[in-house]
This record gives structure tokens, sequence and C-alpha cells, in this order.
């Protein structure tokens, strides 16, 4: 497992101030024995037995069942829904419209759009219309298709294009639109101009310019939407949902349902993968919740992989122009951006997504200059929201590609290049005040030139044969929570009882991320126990602390700090009962392999269970509690907010593929991946993380596309969008970049984002070296990629 | 159509059950069983979180109906682990084969059964062998390591050192 350390690392300061190896600031006596040591994720056991239960493995007494009947068309009045034939079939126990609750609700509170099934209006094919609970799926199944809705259709605005003009008001989605843009279907508009732009354009020696195009795409968690609800006799809602954000959710409820947030358990299921498609409060969890209020009897809802697709929240379509200005030496001086996103029927996360788009291109470069106009419109088709890379992930196509046309304009290398021009580490970018605290990125593009043979290779295969080099930064947690509080963005409790279990309580969603692995990996370390003595709960609200959930690559930094704090408030009282049962001061205690050592005189210790039983006199269980809060960042204007994180990942990525040019095809042959995630926890899961963003970005790269006609998806199945199998993943070799972030629990930055967005722009340049063209249209299928060589040929032969 | 009786073995024991006729092995094992170790990824044969085992084969159970199983033996996820986790659901553990989980009982079913065929698979054969299953977790690497690792497990008889913390 290649680990390279970054030279440009900041020292760990909080290890040495926070006392996690001792309050004198002392070197350690014992190294790390569980962090930085490859374990397997603590759930997996249960999943390859088949035990994990998932929200759709779930049964209960009394148990009714429930299909959603969704809309036919994408923009339509509703004149008439007739549910009465429905109602009367044998076995139909409820059956909900629109009717049921008016009340808005979405994850942000500025787009509070979304309604639980459609009330006079459709605004997409596939909106949910009405809902059915029966006593089987087959007869609810049955039942949805004997409600008769009739429609009258109306102008659709099926292309981001139609969105921006302006209309009359019942052609407006929804009522709240952008304030810059009345009387149209723009949701959101971020105009910002920092730094001389213009001038920097003017005395650049390279500006390259270039429209770029993005299908949308899908997150494919393998594992439907499904969810069970349950008002039960103690007129407590209980809802099952495998949800990556409990807390947004738990919220949305209490708002739709009009009940105080105590009266509402949310229970998180195992999560069958997320990506950020599992992360909006949804239309189904408050229909499944309505039809339990209706029939007093616990209601299942599970999709199929269609309603699952339609559910949406994938990445935005993207129309993006954009321009880049070099000096003659290859310093970048300027960008210059307008970028169209689709947002599809609702807001989601689109607000931020809008600023995305923009605020994070200004890395993992030092740009001195910055212009940025870009709108997310509503429209007619399946709702956009956050997908793992958030935002970033296709500007970042577009900035990585303009930076390979310069460095061929200017003839030199384009990792060169790309070494000119990394943001340092300890450094604030000029004008949104991003504070860069560690970054390996300088180290990890080395490495991966090194192990690619990268010097010897780039401009030098055969015709149809490329390789090809992509870069990326990303936010590690979201700064500023969604809804502005005072409260910790994550907190986490202890509970040590005489057993000698210690149990951790955090609402921070284990979506097979490794989550609750990572948070039991620092408790044991920094307490001085066996993995296994550590159970993480991190499944109910009424039991859990609230953390945000499982969304801005948040979870290792922010629940890892708040899990650590409160595991060193345990240290304390453990050191301070084996001071009393050896008469050494508390201070100058280790803590490694179920036992606690004197550092002074080794040969004096006590175990683990004896301190605890000490400390437990006349007390009990040991508790305690640790909680994360970003400290004050940015600067101060419109907007700041957008992209500010604690900490920033860095990642550089080569790609070495073939391309048939008689076909088109493209064949990735190896990819060489280098993440700098501050510190490594658990390698094993590091690479996991960072394997599956390469997947995930291969993807999107070259097969996976939303098609659509006339506003439906036409391939809203795994055969037809096409994620890569076996055959087209290439060899993966994952480079570990360790910069040691001063402010990370024990170092540790995001990994679980960062690593998709090089892939892409990597592939993208690596065709440009096989074939000599430059791919402006993602996914890059064979089709595009030989109209393109045709297109070439045609100029050539002109 | 009214239902009709399946008899059949699942993982060893008799099971006489009354099936719809349109029903899936999949429903089946996982409604009327309760064996939900087997999942549903999509429905129409092109995820293979359903794969179990039919009379020793490895067979989408979401394109098998129930009723095509008279007689059969089936095989699943459940049944694999007889006293002690079989070596393939160890590694896919231990190797970090399995993040969310919903793939990983239909990757260990495929697996199996193509290691019984194959029980020397080189990394291409084992790909060949996956190319059935999407996994949108692991970018399949950890995946190839668990089956490699496995089958020399089974081989030899004898375990590899564990990656353990």
């Amino acid at each position: 497992m290649p680990i390279v350390q970054g030279s440009g690392s900041t020292r760990n300061e909080h290890q040495k101030n926070k006392g996690v190896w001792s309050d004198s600031g002392a070197p350690a006596v014992v190294a790390n024995s569980i962090i930085g040591k490859p374990a397997p994720l603590k759930d997996s056991f249960k999943k390859v037995t088949g035990e994990a239960v998932y929200a759709d493995d779930m049964k209960f007494p009394g148990m009714l069942f429930s299909r959603i009947l969704r809309a036919t068309k994408p923009h339509a009045k509703i004149k008439r829904i007739d549910t009465t034939k429905a109602e009367a079939m044998e076995g139909v126990r409820a059956v909900v419209t629109g009717r049921e609750s008016d009340m808005r609700f979405g994850v942000l509170p500025v787009s509070q759009d979304e309604l639980s099934m459609a009330i006079d209006k459709v605004i997409y094919n596939g909106e949910p219309v009405a809902a059915v609970a029966a006593d089987s799926e087959d007869i609810a199944e049955r039942a949805i298709w004997a409600i008769e809705v009739e429609y009258e259709p109306l102008q659709e605005f099926l292309k981001p294009q139609d969105s921006l003009k302006e209309v009359a008001p019942e052609l407006q989605l929804h009522d709240k639109v952008e304030k810059k843009h009345p009387n149209t279907n723009v949701h959101k508009a971020v105009d910002q101009e920092f730094g001389d732009v213009e001038g920097a354009f003017k005395q650049a020696a390279s500006t390259p310019s270039a429209s770029f195009k993005f299908d949308g795409i899908s997150h494919g968690f393998t594992e439907p939407h499904a969810v069970i609800a349950h008002w039960d006799a103690e007129e407590r809602v209980q809802l099952y949902t495998p949800q990556q954000v409990p807390h947004y959710t738990h919220r949305a409820l209490a708002k739709v349902l009009d009940l105080p947030m105590h009266q509402i358990q949310v229970i998180r299921t195992t999560v069958g993968g997320g990506f950020g498609g599992k992360s909006d409060p949804f239309q189904h969890e408050m229909i499944a919740c309505m039809l339990a209020r209706k029939t007093r009897r616990p209601v299942k809802l599970t999709m199929d992989r269609e309603e699952t697709f339609l559910t949406g929240r994938g990445r935005h379509p993207t129309e993006a122009k954009m321009a880049m200005a070099f000096d003659k030496d290859g310093k970048l001086l300027a960008l210059d951006s307008d970028v169209i996103i689709d947002g599809g029927a609702y807001g989601s996360f689109g607000v931020v997504s809008a600023y995305y788009n923009g605020v994070l291109s200004n890395g993992p470069y030092w740009l001195p200059a910055f212009r940025y106009h870009g709108k997310r419109v509503y429209s007619n088709r399946i709702p956009s929201g956050a997908m793992r890379g958030h935002g970033s992930v296709n500007p970042r196509y577009c900035t990585e590609t303009l930076v390979d046309m310069a460095a061929v304009e200017l003839g030199m290398d384009p990792c060169e290049l790309r070494l000119r021009n990394f943001l340092p580490p300890n450094s604030i970018t000029p004008h949104h005040k991003f504070r860069i605290t560690s970054t390996g990125i300088r180290e990890g593009l080395e490495e991966a030139m090194r192990r690619s043979d990268w010097k010897k290779k780039w401009g030098k295969l055969p015709f149809g044969h490329g390789i090809g080099v992509g870069c990326a930064w990303y936010i590690s947690g979201s700064a500023l929570p969604i809804h502005w509080n005072k409260l910790p963005q994550s907190t986490v409790h202890i509970k040590i009882d005489m057993d000698g279990g210690v149990t951790c309580h955090s609402l921070a969603a284990d979506i097979g991320q490794g989550s609750d692995t990572m948070i039991a990996q620092i408790v044991a370390e920094v307490i001085g126990c066996r993995l296994d003595r550590v159970h993480v709960k991190s499944t109910t609200t009424d039991t859990a602390p609230i953390d945000l959930g499982s969304y801005s690559s948040r979870v290792t930094f922010m629940a890892g700090n708040a899990a650590r704090e409160a595991a060193e408030v345990v240290r304390k009282d453990l050191a301070a009962a084996a001071s009393k049962l050896t008469g050494q001061p508390a201070q100058y205690f280790d803590f490694a392999g179920e036992e606690i050592i004197c550092r002074s005189k080794p040969s004096i210790r006590v175990s683990f269970m004896e301190a605890l039983h000490e400390a437990q006199a006349d007390r009990g269980a040991l508790i305690a509690s640790g909680s994360y809060q970003s400290p004050p960042l940015g600067g101060e204007f419109k907007g700041s907010n957008a992209g500010l994180s604690p900490s920033y990942s860095f990642s550089a990525f080569i790609c070495e593929l073939k391309v048939d040019p008689d076909t088109g095809f493209v064949q990735p042959l190896k990819i060489w991946a280098a993440h700098d995630c501050g510190k490594a926890l658990n390698p094993l899961s590091v690479e996991g993380q960072i394997e599956g963003s390469v997947h995930m970005g291969l993807g999107q790269a070259l097969t996976e596309q939303m098609r659509y006609r006339n506003g439906q998806m036409l391939n809203a199945n795994f055969l037809d969008y096409k994620i890569p199998t076996p055959f087209d993943t290439p060899d993966i070799e994952v480079i570990i970049v360790e910069s040691h972030d001063p402010e990370g629990p024990f170092g540790a930055k995001e990994c679980g984002e960062g690593a998709l967005a090089p892939i892409i722009p990597a592939v993208g340049n690596a065709i440009y070296d096989a074939v000599g063209v430059r791919m402006l249209e993602v996914p890059m299928t064979p089709d595009r990629v030989l109209r393109a060589i045709e297109a070439k040929a045609r100029e050539r032969a002109k | 159509m009214s239902k009709q009786i399946l008899r059949c073995t699942v993982n060893g024991r008799a099971v006489e059950i009354a099936c719809e006729p349109w029903h899936t092995l999949a429903n089946v094992l996982r409604n009327d069983l309760n064996l939900t170790g087997t999942k549903i990824g999509c429905d129409m044969g092109t995820c293979g979180c359903c794969t179990v085992h039919i009379d020793g084969k490895a067979k989408l159970s979401c394109l098998t109906l129930a009723l095509e199983c008279q007689g059969a033996k089936i095989g699943t996820i459940e049944g694999l682990n007889e006293y002690e986790m079989h070596p393939l659901q160890k590694a896919f553990a231990e190797c970090g084969g399995s993040q969310c989980g919903y793939c990983t009982p239909g990757f260990i079913m495929k697996s199996c059964a193509m290691l019984k065929e194959n029980p020397e698979p080189t990394r291409e054969e084992i790909k060949a062998g996956l190319s059935g299953n999407l996994c949108r977790c692991t970018g399949f690497m950890k995946i190839y390591d668990a089956v490699e690792r496995a089958a020399t497990e089974m081989r030899e008889k004898s375990v590899p050192a564990p990656v353990k913390a």
C-alpha cells in the first residue's frame, strides 16, 4: 500500500496541545496501535453473511405495502384526480393525494419548494401524484392504476436555455425564483468578480477557451429507495429509512406532519449506497408517514429501479463556457466562467450547487483573478441535487482541459505547468479567503508521474495510445451548517459501563463508507483499548446526539474530532483512576494495548478494566461528550460562505488509455490515483474510497448519461444506464498522500468525494494525447469521440 | 390463477410453500422464507444482487419464477456459513470487498459458483466471472483481492494472515 508523506505538511498541533499523547507535550512513548492500520469495516461481517438489515428487509406485524402513482407528463395541470375505484378495491387500506398536505419542504431552508404529492399541477414526468397502502404489494400496484388522473398539458421547459426566458406567472414552476431574474424559471444566479480579469486576459500569453456540455448522471446506488413508517400507539412516528442525513429528514418530517420533533424518531437502516442520492428529505418518506397516519399500521414503501432513477438528485446537466489566462511561464492569471446548470423540478441542494460550480474553481491552483456567472434553472426534468463531488466535478473538467490546452500552446509539459501553480500549504486564497492548511498535491502529482513513467510517455506514445493528467481539490466538510444555529456540527457521546463495552452514540450516518469504524478507531486509539470493545450506535435520533450527516465529506473531519474530544474526557477519568491505583501523577500515563502505562516507569501499569472499575466507583457508568464546530473562516462578501471548509483534500490522477480511431471506443488501461487525505486513519478504507471514486468518475467520463425524450427519461434502468462493469474498469493504483492536517482528527481529511473529479479530465486529456481531439461533451461515448476524430480529419483535409 | 405448491430444498432445509405463479424466486426467498440476505437491486437481471445457487449453479433469482424450482436445491448467502464463516465471506470483509454491502451477497454467491468450476482463477478470469455483477462502491479492486484470497484459502485449506488491526 503506497503511502507518500507530503513534505508540504504542517505539524499536527492538536495532538500535542490537547493531550492525545500526553498532557506535557512530551513525545509519545507508544506508537499508534490502531490509527493508520488497515482495519476491515466493523459492519462488513454482517454484510457478507446477509445479516445486515436494509429497509426492505424489515417486517412488522400488520404491515401494509405501498406504491406511488407518478406523473406521466413533464408539465401539466391536474384537472381531476379520482381515487374512488382504488379505494373500493379489496385489500386497499388508504389512498392519499396532494390534498393530504400543502406544506412545502426541501433540504435547504431557502428552497422549501417540494410537495409530498403534486397539487394542481405536475412539474416533472415521475413526480408523485397519489399513493396507496394495501394488504400486499400486488394489490397496491393494481390499485394505483385504478386511480384516474386527467392532465391538461402546459408549455414544457426541457432545455436549460428555455428556463432563462421570461414567461407568464402560471408558467413559472415555483413561486420563488431568483430576484435578479423575476418572471423566469431561474432558481439561483451567482455573479462574482474578483481581481482584474480583463487586464489579465490582455497581458496573457495563452488564453484557452471552450464551451462544454455535460449530461446529467445518477448516483446508481444498488439499494433502491425503501422506507417503513409507523404511527405507533403512543402517537409517535417511527420512520425507518436509509438516510445519509437523518437530521434534516427529522426536521422536514416535523414541518410536514406538523408534529414536535421529539414525537418523531428517524431510524437509519443499513444504507445500500448513497453518494448524495439519499441526502434530501424525500417525498416518499412523507408519503409513507401520511399513509401510516391514516391507517395506524406500519407501511412499507419500496421503489423499483425506475422510480429510484426518477426520484433523482444526481449531478446537474451542465453547459459551461470557460476561459483561462496564463503568462508565458505558465503562471495562471485569471479564470472567466459562465455556467448554466439544470436543476430539474426542485431546489434541492441547488443554491449550494450554483455557488460550488464557480467558487470551487479557486483551487487547487493559485488564482489571482476570477469571474463567474452561474445560473441554476428549474426545468421539467428529474430533480438534480448533490452527488459525490457536489458542484465541483463538471467545472473541474473544464478547467483541467483548459490547463492542458495552455500547456500545449506554451510548449510545456502539462504536469510541469500544474506544478507551477499549486496552492501552497498554510496559505489563504486571494479573494474567497479559503484557508489552505495542509496540502500534499505536489508530492502526489510527482509520485503519480514517477509511477506512470509520465516523462517517457506523454506526447511520445503511438497514435491511438495516450496518457493524461487531472488534478482537483475538495472541501473536507462544509464549514457552515445548512440551518443557522449555535449548535455544534457534530456531537459524540460515549458510555462505558462495568461490562467494559465502549458505546459511542453519533448521528453520523454510516452509508458504507465506514464512518462507524472510523469513530471506533479514534476512540479505541485515544483510550488504548481493543477495537472490538467499541460499539458505535449511529442509527436512531432518540439516542444519538445530532450530527449533520454524511454529506460534503464532513464526517471524518467533524464527527472524528467530536469522537476524539469525547474519548479524551474518558481518558482523563481513566488516568485519574490509574493514578489513584498506582500513586503516579495522572498526566504521565500512556494508553495502549488495553493497558495504562506509567511513562517514566513502564513496569508500573494497570489494565483497562482495573482502571475502569476504579473510575466507576461511586459513580457508575463513565459518560462523556465531545463536539466539533468549525472555526470562523472566510471573507466578507455576499456568498462568502460557499466553499468554506476547515480543510481541503487534494488529488492528482494520471490515466493511460487506448482509443480505437475507427470506432471511437476508449479503453482505459491504467489509472494512478494520488489523493491527499491528511492522514489515512484506515488505509484499507481510504483505498476503497479512492478506487470507488475512480470507478464512479470513469462512468461519468465514458458511459453514464441520463437520456431524455420529451421530458421522459429513456434509460432509467441498469441495462441502458451504463455503469462500468469489471470489464470496463482498469487496474487502479492508489497512492495515498499524507499531509497531516493540523486540525483533522489525527491529521485526517476527507477521501470519499475529492477523488472523483480528477479522473474525468485525466481521461479527456489522455484522449487528446492519443488522437489529438479535445472532448467538449461528457460522457465521452464512442459516437462523440468518433465524431470529434472525423471533424478533425475534415479540418485537416481543408 | 391460484397459488401452487412449491417443493424444494433451501439451504438444505425441505420447503413446501404456496406461491403465486408470477412471483419470482427472489420474492419468495425474501418475503415468504424471510431469507432477506438475497437482495433485489434492479429486478430485471442487470445488477446481480439477487444471485443464488440453483442446483449448484449461480442464477439470478429475480429472473427465475419460484415455481420453476420444483425439486431444486437452492442455496442462498445465509446457507453459505455452516457453523463458521465461508472463506469467501471472511475474505470479502477482511479485504474491504464490501462497503455498503448491498451487492455483496450476490458477488459472494457468484464467486462461490465460479470457484467451484475454476478453483485457481487468474485475475482476468475473476473479472470475466464477475462481469454480470455491479458494485457501485468499491471499484471492484478489493473484490478481486477477496476472491483471490479466498481461492487460495480454499485450495490450500490454510488461512492466510488476516488483514487486521
